[in-house]
């Protein structure tokens, strides 16, 4: 058991893969001799070397169009887009190539691949570098869509999408990277398509993703603390595959249900999971449901306007109040 | 392909008798194959869109026969020619241009997305200029694994002024990528002339030094040309020496694609480079070479009777089933993405 970082998960995640099988390579800008950017891959270069750990030109499209290339015929890409704000330079890739050839071809052509990306808000850096872009890939048939919260879902979940035969999209909260976790020694090996109850209750269900993860506990907490509330609180984590038997089973609980969504409003991906919900487990509930998201505006960059944009702790703890005091 | 003797001394050169009857059966079998599915269009047999490479011929057929077992191509919408010379057979192509169950993807991508991985035809792409980073992730893996095939990658003048195009020539040529890159200079984009949106007068070959790459323009309408031309990339790529970009001159016989008479060609502009037809030019040549008229009408009647077979094998083929409709979205054969 060591306390490591979501920065270091990254890192022992990748390490972990690549000790276990020599197709898995990884690429991308300033990842090699620098260590990324957000120093979320220090060291791989020195352990694995200049053939499986390669700096980039500034050339998304390469870099997701080499990644396909080398899956499509025996190799195990990992890609580092930067941030995922710049998917729409390369998003043919996402939207149109990784997602569409195997079906297109009757399944003859494959494509394991890993692309990781720094998503979310949170570093004051304006409307170009501060996206939470999961709903652009949620909606793509044939991606799978991945966002862990905490060290060790970093290192499990990333395993599983390394393992998994279909391209996953592996987001990263640059806000996480600092945070810490008790993570155990040893492979770590989680599965995709599984969703996380991080604190139990009774009275309402709050799903969230990433960032929201930790500010829907806070509230949770707050609530149970303030107003005798008691939330359960369900870490999502893969969007694609959606673990939508944990999250009906809750609700029929409960009876209420809440998403936290750092994604603007419209088109997230709690809208897809209310929809679930609405369909399936109407009769189970007792309230509206209920999103709390990002506004239908891009994010500011100054420190002030951006926590006031995104959902806080507050924010979250209010909206279920007031629900459920309705 | 029997095996005789050289009636002219030019049959013993580098290329030699069996591969040039090779490189014409093919440009045959694609001119062949291709005019029957215009033929099909006409009565309304062949479905959705098609991009006929009618007088491209050579270009397909000089790379694909200079190619080993193992050496893979990435084409284009205009995918056709290549996927024959990869020796995919003509009712697995027909047979999907018609939709039908017997299709090389069994009507599931079209005639813009024919693949066939075991003849090493990983994929024609429609997005324009996708495919060359692909093929740069594909020699990438041979580069890593120390295998030695090459991929090759296909695509229209037009091509050369998309990003992707430019990231992949940098990619290729810093990492020293067994790939070579092919442009298939037609001098039409869809409808318009290459010249007219383009800073330079050879669209890839002025291009090439950007990226420290010979200036390569060959003429593609001679598949000797192309022939050697390719052997001499490939043997670069396989030892180490990194991409090549060639630039092949040809024309399209034909519009863009099936919607499209070509109107806005100049007067005699068609008339002249069929004078310059890849199939004429090399029917002539074997001749020259001393090969008689009845091994290459052996050849052509050959060629005709299996387009003719495929044609009523498609015809006969039934439509794809409904329960093929949501296979293989993920690898585990299906469409789910829930629990
Ligand atoms: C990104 C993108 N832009 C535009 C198109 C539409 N389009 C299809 S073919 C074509 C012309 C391509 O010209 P060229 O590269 O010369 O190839 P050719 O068709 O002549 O073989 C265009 C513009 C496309 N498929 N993809
Ligand atoms: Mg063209």
């Amino acid at each position: 058991m060591a306390e490591l970082t979501y920065r270091d998960a990254v890192i022992r995640g990748i390490a972990q893969e690549m000790a276990r099988d020599e197709d898995v390579v990884f690429l991308g800008e300033d990842v090699a001799k620098a260590g990324g950017v957000f120093k979320a891959t220090v060291g791989l270069y020195e352990q694995f070397g200049s053939l499986r750990v390669r700096d980039t030109p500034i050339s998304e499209q390469a870099i997701l169009g080499a990644a396909m290339g080398a899956a499509m015929t025996g190799l195990k890409p990992i890609a580092e887009i930067m941030f995922s704000d710049f998917f729409a330079v390369c998003f043919d890739y996402i939207a149109n190539e990784f997602p569409k050839s195997r079906y297109m071809t009757n399944g003859q052509t494959k494509c394991p691949l890993v692309v990781r990306t720094g998503n979310g808000a949170g570093s004051r850096f304006g409307a170009q570098h501060s996206q939470s872009v999961e709903n652009w890939c949620m909606m793509i048939p044939g991606l799978k869509v991945v966002a862990p919260s905490s060290p060790i879902d970093v290192i499990g979940l990333l395993a599983a999408s390394v393992r998994d035969p279909d391209p996953v999209i592996f987001l990263e909260h640059k806000s996480l990277y600092a945070t810490k976790g008790e993570v155990p020694d040893g492979e770590i090996l989680d599965k995709l398509g599984t969703a996380k109850i991080l604190r139990p209750g009774k009275d309402a269900t709050i799903v969230a993703l990433a960032l929201m993860v930790p500010r829907a506990l806070a509230a949770a907490e707050k609530l149970a603390k303030e107003e005798g509330i008691d939330c359960e609180v369900i870490d999502v984590r893969s969007l694609v595959p959606l673990d939508t038997q944990t999250i009906l089973a809750s609700v029929a609980k409960t009876h209420r249900c809440f998403s936290v969504e750092e994604n603007p409003r419209l088109c997230g991906w709690g809208a897809e999971i209310m929809s679930i919900i609405a369909d399936e487990a109407f009769y189970d509930l007792d309230g509206p449901l209920v999103r709390i998201t990002t506004p239908h505006c891009p994010l500011p960059a100054a420190d002030i306007l951006e926590d006031a944009i995104l959902p806080t702790v507050d924010r979250i703890a209010d909206r279920v109040k007031r629900t459920l005091q309705a | 392909m029997s095996k005789k003797p050289a009636q002219s001394p030019a049959l013993n050169d580098d290329i030699g008798e069996d591969t040039r009857l090779e490189l014409y059966r093919s440009q045959v079998n694609i001119r062949e194959a291709e005019q029957r599915a215009f033929d099909l269009f006409l009565q309304n047999l062949v479905k959705g869109t098609s991009h006929l490479s009618l007088g491209q011929e050579a270009v397909a057929a000089g790379f694909a026969v200079a190619m080993k077992k193992g050496d893979l191509s990435f084409c284009t919408y205009r995918g056709h020619a290549h996927t024959l010379a990869r020796g995919v057979p003509v009712e697995k192509v027909l047979g999907e241009l018609m939709q039908r169950d017997n299709g090389l993807m069994r009507g599931k991508g079209g005639s813009m997305h024919l693949t066939s991985e075991e003849h090493g035809v990983m994929g024609s792409y429609a997005i324009i200029g996708a495919h060359l980073p692909i093929a740069c992730g594909a020699a990438w893996r041979a580069q890593y694994k120390k295998q030695d095939d090459v991929s090759v990658c296909f695509f229209g003048d037009g091509t050369t002024n998309i990003g992707a195009f430019h990231e992949a020539l940098n990619f290729a040529a810093v990492w020293k990528l067994p790939v070579v890159f092919v442009c298939e200079n037609n001098l039409y984009m869809e409808y318009t002339p290459i010249a007219d949106v383009t800073a330079v007068p050879s669209p890839a070959g002025d291009r090439a030094s950007a990226y420290g790459l010979e200036k390569i323009v060959i003429d593609g309408n001679d598949a000797d040309v192309v022939y050697r031309a390719a052997l001499k990339a490939y043997d670069k790529a396989r030892s180490g020496g990194g991409p090549s970009l060639i630039e092949c001159l040809t024309y399209r016989h034909s519009g863009h694609s099936r919607a499209d008479p070509a109107k806005y060609r100049p007067e005699g502009e068609l008339e002249k480079w069929k004078e310059r037809d890849p199939i004429k030019i090399y029917r002539e040549r074997l001749k020259a070479f001393g090969i008689g008229d009845d091994v290459i009408a052996k050849i052509d009647a050959d060629v005709k009777r299996v387009v003719d077979e495929a044609t009523e094998a498609c015809k006969a083929s039934p439509n794809p089933p409904m329960s093929i409709l949501t296979t293989d979205v993920y690898a585990d054969g299906g469409f789910a993405w829930r629990n």
